[in-house]
């Protein structure tokens, strides 16, 4: 339980832990786990039920072991899959209800949940461990009959929508750590647009990990109704520790008739240190369907942190001339890896898929672009665009690109265009030539290489995610 | 301004600057000529303070010691080099490059940044004055730029941060009549009693533009032969067998 000691804190500003009581449950994946999850969180029987029926499945299913970044094995029953703040164990029903140490982290990460103080038009649901400490603007929200809100609550208040969309994306043993996931998980988000709304602000959920020896399983569930539209936004970090901690997060996204989704993620979980002792397990799963016709949902990742980093945020073109778009930006450094890319499978008419790929790589680091595009034999006239640039620093790093690319249609198009690049002495020369130093330099220019994904993030969070991008990479020259 | 002397520089323990002797006045325009390989381009990167030379003597800019400072130091004091060949950086727009530039410049002298609007102001003003069309501010930095575009943007880069010391590293090379005329007018309107000009150049075209008030013929690393502009036409009939 050993916290590293803070003189990495310069790289990592968020590497400090919150000394808060917590209350745990026992170690070890069993039925007794799962059954203390449902209980804490009183839950109905149809979602104890529902969990058991995945951890009944996950004892079939192997861990895969396909992707490049290797890792030791993890002991899953070694760690604690539910930890929360004592004082959140009822949840607090206003902000003055809040352990002050919790509101205290979330300042110094920047996230005051005091809505006074709030960044205009931004809601946030902050979720501390396993628990979701507080979500703002909720009665705004009300008004126009969103709900924004922790999926425990929707749970309980919402159980027909959750009955009806919750693995509706993600089945519900898809995957050894989806299936997990589904088994254990402790909290998340959950939002509903209502039919022809347009969300009046940016939705945001705050994930922090904090207790040691805890696996972080969030669950986050959106369902954009017809015509509706809305904007949502996840940031990440954690303590620094020198153990690996898994997070195993689902995601899933549902589009209705013309409605659209835009799901953006600056993930900055704790990287390891230089010599890549400790750090997060990103595996995360995250789908969207665009179920209806006319649908669209776009994904924008950056991706600074994490030991390493194994996530395929996908579409499901359902519905005819829907839209599904991924942009990226994966940045390692030090002992960092990535495997990561998109999946879009076109299964309506029309329909159109777009993926830009940043991945940047320096010091000892690996960063690998996986990507599936898929074509059913349904999907006429589909298109799709890859592009997959990697950016190389220094003579240690690697950067890959795997694309499978399937096409059961003839009437579609799929194009790929791949280009690796490294930033050369002679760039850095010019720069400093003119008056920048090497940090400037070099975040000039890999914030040009990575200008088309930074330019679809919500503005608020161009310019942060333009800070993470240069900090992330700050020393890999020279 | 800039007093050089005895200075040596080696790459890979190749000797090519062989004890060079050189001192600048505030309000000159030296140009330095000489053969393929006689160093020059060298003199120019050991200024500009680039990575990979191992050096021996002394450079004096402004009183100070210029082997202790970095690049971007240099450039911040007032060193300028317009590349022989610029660079391309994809991805980053010329506007943001020149500002980020100006800023970095502006912020190590103590003065206040500038902001968007008076940028904007600044850099359309200075890029009619070189014909510089200002969609071309937009696209990337040099990307996909021809040759003339290139050391076009070079002198808006000069005398947008307005060096005291501008060093023009082969810029007339690779240019046509017209852009060579432009260049030219660039760096004679930006002249000045209190800034000075190094201009490496093979050819005497450019000073038929910019009269130069020394020309410095260099041979393996040396300085072995100096004079005033009569000197380029000299050199221009007989080439460099003379004095080499």
């Amino acid at each position: 339980m050993k916290t590293e000691d803070l003189k990495n804190s310069q790289e990592y500003k968020y590497g400090f832990t919150t000394d808060v009581e917590n209350i745990r449950a026992p170690k070890g994946l069993n039925e007794e786990t799962i059954k203390f999850i449902s209980n804490i969180k009183k839950e109905p029987k149809w979602m104890l039920e529902w969990r058991l029926k995945a951890f009944n499945r996950l004892k079939a299913l192997k861990e895969p072991d396909w992707q490049k970044p290797k890792y030791p094995k993890i002991n899953y029953q070694d760690l604690y899959y539910y930890s929360a703040p004592k004082s959140a164990s009822d949840k607090p029903k206003s902000l003055d209800e809040i352990d002050p140490k919790i509101l205290e982290t979330y300042k110094k990460l920047g996230i005051p949940l005091d809505e006074q103080k709030r960044l205009n038009g931004i809601a946030v649901d902050a979720v501390f461990d396993s628990v979701s400490v507080a979500t703002t603007f909720k009665d705004e929200l009300t008004k126009k009959g969103i709900i924004f809100c922790s999926i425990s609550e929707a749970i309980q208040k919402h159980p027909d929508l959750v009955k009806k969309y919750l693995g509706s994306v993600i089945p519900l043993s898809d995957h050894y750590f989806a299936t997990l996931n589904s088994a254990v998980f402790t909290d998340g988000s959950f939002v509903y647009i209502p039919p022809n709304t347009r969300c009046p602000m940016e939705l945001s959920t705050y994930f922090r990990i904090n207790a040691s020896e805890t696996g972080q399983f969030e669950r986050t569930l959106i369902i954009a109704d017809k015509g509706s539209y809305v904007s949502y936004l996840e940031g990440c970090t954690a303590p620094m520790r020198d153990e690996n901690q898994l997070h195993a997060a689902n995601v899933e996204l549902v589009a209705l008739d013309d409605a659209e989704i835009k799901y953006s993620t600056v993930q900055n979980w704790y990287p390891g240190d230089e010599n890549g002792v400790g750090g997060i397990y990103n595996f995360v799963t995250k789908r969207g369907a665009c179920r209806g016709k006319n649908s669209k949902i776009s994904w924008t990742q950056v991706e600074t942190g994490s030991a390493i980093t194994w996530k395929y945020p996908s579409c499901i073109l359902q519905g005819d001339n829907s839209v599904g778009e991924f942009y990226s930006i994966a940045i390692t450094n030090n002992h960092q890896k990535a495997d990561t890319g998109t999946k879009m499978i076109h299964l309506g008419k029309n329909t159109k898929s777009k993926i830009i790929s940043k991945g940047i790589s320096a010091g000892k680091a690996d960063n690998m672009y996986r990507g599936l595009v898929e074509v059913k034999n349904k999907a006429s006239n589909s298109r799709n665009y890859t592009q997959c640039d990697s950016l190389l620093m220094g003579n240690k790093c690697g950067a890959h690109t795997i694309p499978y690319i399937k096409n059961n249609n003839s009437s579609s198009t799929i194009e790929h265009e791949a280009t690796t690049t490294k930033i050369n002495e002679e760039q850095l020369y010019y720069c400093n030539q003119r008056g920048l130093n090497q940090e400037e330099a070099v975040s000039l220019i890999v914030n040009g290489f990575c200008k088309e994904v930074l330019q679809q993030l919500p503005m608020e969070f161009a310019v942060e995610a333009q800070k993470l991008v240069a900090i992330s990479l700050e020393g890999s020259v020279g | 301004m800039l007093n050089i002397k005895n200075l040596e520089a080696k790459v890979d323990n190749k000797h090519i600057l062989n004890g060079l002797n050189l001192c600048i006045k505030p309000g000159e325009v030296h140009a330095i000529m000489g053969p393929n390989g006689s160093g020059k381009s060298t003199l120019a990167n050991v200024l500009s303070g680039k990575n990979g030379y191992d050096t021996n003597g002394e450079i004096k800019f402004d009183g100070q010691n210029l082997s202790e400072l970095s690049t971007e130091e240099r450039a911040q004091k007032g060193i300028f080099l317009a590349f022989q060949y610029p660079l391309e950086i994809p991805g980053v727009n010329t506007n943001v490059f020149l500002r980020t530039s100006l800023n970095s410049v502006r912020k190590a002298k103590g003065e206040k940044e500038l902001d968007t609007l008076s940028f904007l102001k600044l850099v359309k003003e200075k890029s009619s004055e070189l014909g510089i069309d200002e969609k071309f501010l937009s696209r990337q930095l040099n990307v996909g730029f021809s040759g003339g575009e290139k050391k076009k943007n070079e002198i808006l880069q000069m005398k947008i941060l307005q060096p005291k010391l501008a060093i023009l590293d082969e810029t007339d090379s690779g240019l046509d009549i017209d852009a060579l005329r432009i260049v030219a007018d660039g760096v004679n309107s930006y002249k000045n009693k209190d800034n000075a000009f190094l201009i490496i150049t093979h050819y005497q075209r450019l000073l038929d533009y910019i009269k130069p008030d020394f020309i410095h013929v260099l041979s393996k690393g040396k300085i072995v032969k100096t004079g005033n502009s009569e000197l380029g036409v000299e050199l221009e009939k007989t080439g460099y067998a003379n004095f080499i």
